[in-house]
C-alpha cells in the first residue's frame, strides 16, 4: 500500500497554492465526531477568514430532512497532522440558518461565559487528563486481552512497558506526535491502571482554548485508531468489576489562585462547588454513576469531598500547591465522555460567578 | 514491492525530453474506462496539438472485428498523478474512421450544445458531487462490512470517524491529493451515509469541462481503487434494504442566477425542468428507479418536487440562495452512474434553449 501513502502524504506546494481544510464538529449524540474537507484557493491561519460552511443534520440527528442545513462556523485552525503541508484542521461550532446557536452545541454558551470581564480578568487555565479505553475492533473487548477471557489482575500495567503489560503504545504515542505537529499543547501520557487503557493531558490551556484543543485532541487519537484498526472508547466504566474507570480530571487554576495567598482563594472555590455538587455531576459526562463508585480510585457520586494528595476524594490538592500557599486543584469527578467545553465553563462560573 | 515502486517512480526529467501520454475513453458500456499509453517526443500542454489516436473497438463493444478501428480524439490535458514528471492524462472522445462521433460519443453532442452563443453567454457552471461505494474485492460485499452480514445501521457514517465507523479513507484522501495534482477543481469529499459509501465534488467547473473533469477524477478514483486492491462501484443501489444509495446531485448556476435577480431565473428554469421531469430521469443513470424511492433523502422517481434545504425533493435550493435572491440549485435527480456529459448538457439545454 505504499503506493497510496505516497499520495496521502504528497507535498502539494510545488503544484498548487491550493490547501484543504477539514471541518470538524460535534454531531447529535454530544460525543460523536463528524468532519468533512474542502478545497481553499490558498492557505489560511486566521479562522475569521475561513468560510462558514454547512452539512446535512439530517444525518448526524441535528436537523429534519425538509429543513437540513446546519451552519458550521471556524472557531480554531490546526494544522493537519495526516495531510501535512499547509494543510489544517478547523474545530466549528453548529447553528440554525438564523444563527442561533443549536440544542447540541456547547461551545456557544461556554464561549460567554469565558467572555464575562470577570472571567476573563482571572485568566482560568485547565489541564485535562483524557482518559480512554482501546478495544478491538471485531470483539469490542478490550486491546489485548484474551477474547472470552480476562488479563492478570491491576497491578503490572500503570506506566507498564512490555509486551505482557503495555496494549496499543504505537496508537499513544503516533498520537503524541501529531498532536505537537498539530499544535495542541499536549503535555503529556501515561499508560493507566486497567490494561489497554491510557491517558493523556491538555494543557495548561486558557479559557475555551481548552475545549477546542480536547475535542481536537479526540478527533486525532479516533482518526490515528481508524488507521491502526482498534476502536476507540471514551466509555466512563468499560468493564466492570475489578477494573478501573475512565476519567477526564479536570486541573484548575485562576490568577488569583496562582498569585500569593492563592490557597485561600482555593478553599472558597473547592467550598462553591461543594455547594453545588449536584448540578456539577449532571453535567460531568453520561454514565458517570457506573464509575464514582467511591472504589478504585475514586469518590463515591452522592458525596463531594476534598483532601490534600487524597486520589479518593471528589477534589484533590497537590502537597506542592499546600506547600507553596498557591497553584491549582484538581476536580476528580468529570467522566472520560465529559464535554470538556461543559466542565471548563461550569468550574469557572461556579467558582468566579456564582454567589450562594 | 519497492524497488518495483521506486521503477514507477522513476523521475526521467533529467535523462530525456520524452514524456507519457495516457489516453483514456468511455467504453461501450457508457460507464467503463478504458486507457492505454503512448511515448510523446516532449511535453505538450494543448490537447489540440496532440496527435488524434485509435483503438480496437471490437474489444470494447464500439466496433466490429471487421472494422474495428476507433479514432481517439484527445480533447483535455491533465498531468499524470502515478508517472508524475511532465506525463499526462488525456480525456478523449470516440469518432469512425471518417469523423462521426461513434453513438457511446456523448461529449459530441455535449459540446454542440455548450457551443451555441446563447448557452455561452450563459457561463454555466457545474458542480457535481460524486458518490461511489467501495466493494471488498474478492466477496464484492462493501469494504469494512462483515462478510455474510451487516454493520450496524446508519446514523454514525455520515462524516464519521474512527475505525467502526469509516471504511476505506487511506483511498478517499489519496484520490483528493491526486485529483488537485492532476488539476481537477476538485471542492471536497466526505464519508456517505452508508458506511463504505463516500463522495467528492468537482466544480464549480464552466461547461463541457466539467464532464471532462468528472470523467477524469472517475478514472483517476478506479486507478486508486486498483492499487488498494479494492473495487469501485458507481451502482446507484448497491445495496437492498434501509441503506442510502448513490447519486450524483448536479448543483447548477448561471450568469443570471448569480446575478442580482438570479432567484427568478432558478425559479423560471427549476419550472422547465419540472415539465421536461420524465426526459430528464430517463437520460440520469441506469437502475436508479431503485434508488429514488422516495426514502433515504431521495425525491419518488415519478415526482418532481423542489423546496429550500429540502433533501427529499426533486430539486433543493440552498438557504444562502434564497436569502441572498441569488446563486445556484441543486438537482438531485441523477444517480451515481450517470454520464456527466450527458446531464451537465441537457439541463443547460432545457433551461437556456428550451422553450415550453
Amino acid at each position: 500500500m505504499s503506493l497510496i501513502n505516497d499520495f496521502i502524504k504528497f507535498n502539494l506546494n510545488e503544484t498548487t497554492r491550493k490547501s484543504i481544510a477539514e471541518y470538524l464538529w460535534i454531531g447529535g449524540s454530544g460525543m460523536d465526531l463528524r468532519s468533512k474537507a474542502r478545497t481553499l484557493p490558498e492557505p489560511v491561519t486566521d479562522p475569521a477568514k475561513l468560510p462558514l460552511w454547512n452539512f446535512d443534520g439530517s444525518s448526524t440527528d441535528q436537523a429534519p430532512g425538509d429543513d437540513s442545513e446546519v451552519i458550521l462556523l471556524p472557531q480554531a485552525i490546526f494544522r493537519d497532522p495526516f495531510r501535512g503541508g499547509s494543510n489544517i484542521l478547523v474545530m466549528c461550532d453548529t447553528y440554525t440558518p438564523a444563527g442561533d446557536p443549536i440544542p447540541t452545541n456547547k461551545r456557544f454558551s461556554a464561549d460567554k461565559i469565558f467572555n464575562h470581564p470577570d472571567v476573563a480578568a482571572e485568566e482560568p487555565w485547565f489541564g485535562i487528563e483524557q482518559e480512554y479505553t482501546l478495544l478491538q475492533k471485531d470483539t469490542k473487548w478490550p486491546l489485548g486481552w484474551p477474547v472470552g477471557g480476562f488479563p492478570g489482575p491491576q497491578g503490572p500495567y500503570y506506566c507498564g512497558v512490555g509486551a505482557d503489560k503495555s496494549f496499543g503504545r504505537d496508537i499513544v504515542d503516533a498520537h503524541y506526535k501529531a498532536c505537537l505537529y498539530a499544535g495542541i499543547n499536549i503535555s503529556g501520557i501515561n499508560g493507566e491502571v486497567m490494561p489497554a487503557q491510557w491517558e493523556f493531558q491538555v494543557g495548561p490551556a486558557t479559557g475555551i482554548s481548552a475545549g477546542d484543543q480536547l475535542w481536537v485532541a479526540r478527533y486525532i487519537l479516533e482518526r490515528i485508531t481508524e488507521i491502526a484498526g482498534v476502536v476507540l472508547s471514551f466509555d466512563p466504566k468499560p468493564i466492570p468489576g475489578d477494573w478501573n474507570g475512565a476519567g477526564a480530571h479536570t486541573n484548575y487554576s485562576t490568577k488569583s489562585m496562582r498569585n500569593d495567598g492563592g490557597i485561600d482563594v482555593i478553599r472558597k472555590a473547592i467550598e462553591k462547588l461543594g455547594l453545588r455538587h449536584e448540578q456539577h455531576i449532571a453535567a460531568y459526562g453520561e454514565g458517570n454513576d457506573r464509575r464514582l463508585t467511591g472504589r478504585h480510585e475514586t469518590a463515591d457520586i452522592n458525596s463531594f469531598s476534598w483532601g490534600v494528595a487524597n486520589r479518593g476524594a471528589s477534589i484533590r490538592v497537590g502537597r506542592d500547591t499546600e506547600k507553596a500557599g498557591k497553584g491549582y486543584f484538581e476536580d476528580r469527578r468529570p467522566a472520560s465522555n465529559m464535554d470538556p467545553y461543559v466542565v471548563t465553563s461550569m468550574i469557572a462560573e461556579t467558582t468566579i460567578l456564582w454567589k450562594p | 514491492m519497492s524497488l518495483l515502486n521506486d521503477l514507477v517512480n522513476l523521475n526521467l526529467c533529467d535523462v530525456t525530453e520524452k514524456v507519457i501520454a495516457e489516453y483514456i475513453w468511455i467504453g461501450g458500456s457508457g460507464m467503463d474506462m478504458r486507457s492505454k499509453a503512448r511515448t510523446l517526443p516532449g511535453p505538450e500542454s494543448d490537447s489540440s496539438k496532440l496527435p488524434k489516436w485509435n483503438y480496437d473497438g471490437s474489444s470494447t463493444e464500439q466496433a466490429t472485428g471487421d472494422n474495428s478501428e476507433v479514432i481517439i480524439y484527445p480533447q483535455a490535458i491533465f498531468r499524470d498523478p502515478f508517472r508524475r514528471g511532465r506525463n499526462m492524462l488525456v480525456m478523449c472522445d470516440a469518432y469512425t474512421p471518417i469523423g462521426d462521433p461513434i453513438p457511446t460519443n456523448k461529449r459530441f453532442i455535449a459540446d454542440k450544445i455548450f457551443s451555441h452563443p446563447d448557452v455561452v453567454a450563459e457561463e454555466p457552471w457545474y458542480g457535481i458531487e460524486q458518490e461511489y461505494t467501495l466493494f471488498q474485492k474478492d466477496t464484492k460485499w462493501p469494504l469494512g462490512w462483515p462478510v455474510g452480514g451487516f454493520p450496524a445501521p446508519q446514523g454514525p457514517y455520515y462524516c464519521g470517524v474512527g475505525s467502526d465507523k469509516a471504511f476505506g479513507r487511506d483511498i478517499v484522501d489519496a484520490h483528493y491529493k491526486a485529483c488537485l495534482f492532476a488539476g481537477i477543481n476538485i471542492s471536497g469529499i466526505n464519508g456517505e451515509v452508508m458506511p463504505g459509501q463516500w463522495e467528492f465534488q468537482v466544480g464549480p467547473v464552466t461547461g463541457i469541462s466539467s464532464g471532462d473533469q468528472v470523467w477524469m477524477a472517475r478514472y483517476i478514483l478506479e486507478r486508486i481503487t486498483e492499487i488498494a486492491g479494492a473495487v469501485l462501484s458507481f451502482d446507484p443501489k448497491p445495496v437492498l434494504g434501509d441503506w442510502n444509495g448513490a447519486g450524483a446531485h448536479t448543483n447548477y448556476s448561471t450568469k443570471s442566477m448569480r446575478n442580482d435577480g438570479g432567484i427568478e431565473v432558478i425559479n423560471e428554469a427549476i419550472e422547465k425542468l419540472s415539465k421536461r421531469h420524465k426526459e430528464h430521469i430517463a437520460a440520469y443513470g441506469k437502475g436508479n428507479e431503485r434508488r429514488l424511492t422516495g426514502l433515504h433523502e431521495t425525491a419518488d422517481i415519478n415526482t418532481f418536487s423542489w423546496g429550500v434545504a429540502n433533501r427529499g425533493a426533486s430539486v433543493r435550493v440552498g438557504r444562502d440562495t434564497e436569502k441572498e435572491g441569488k446563486g445556484y440549485f441543486e438537482d438531485r435527480r441523477p444517480s451515481s452512474n450517470m454520464d456527466p456529459y450527458v446531464v451537465t448538457s441537457m439541463i443547460a439545454e432545457t433551461t437556456i434553449l428550451w422553450k415550453p
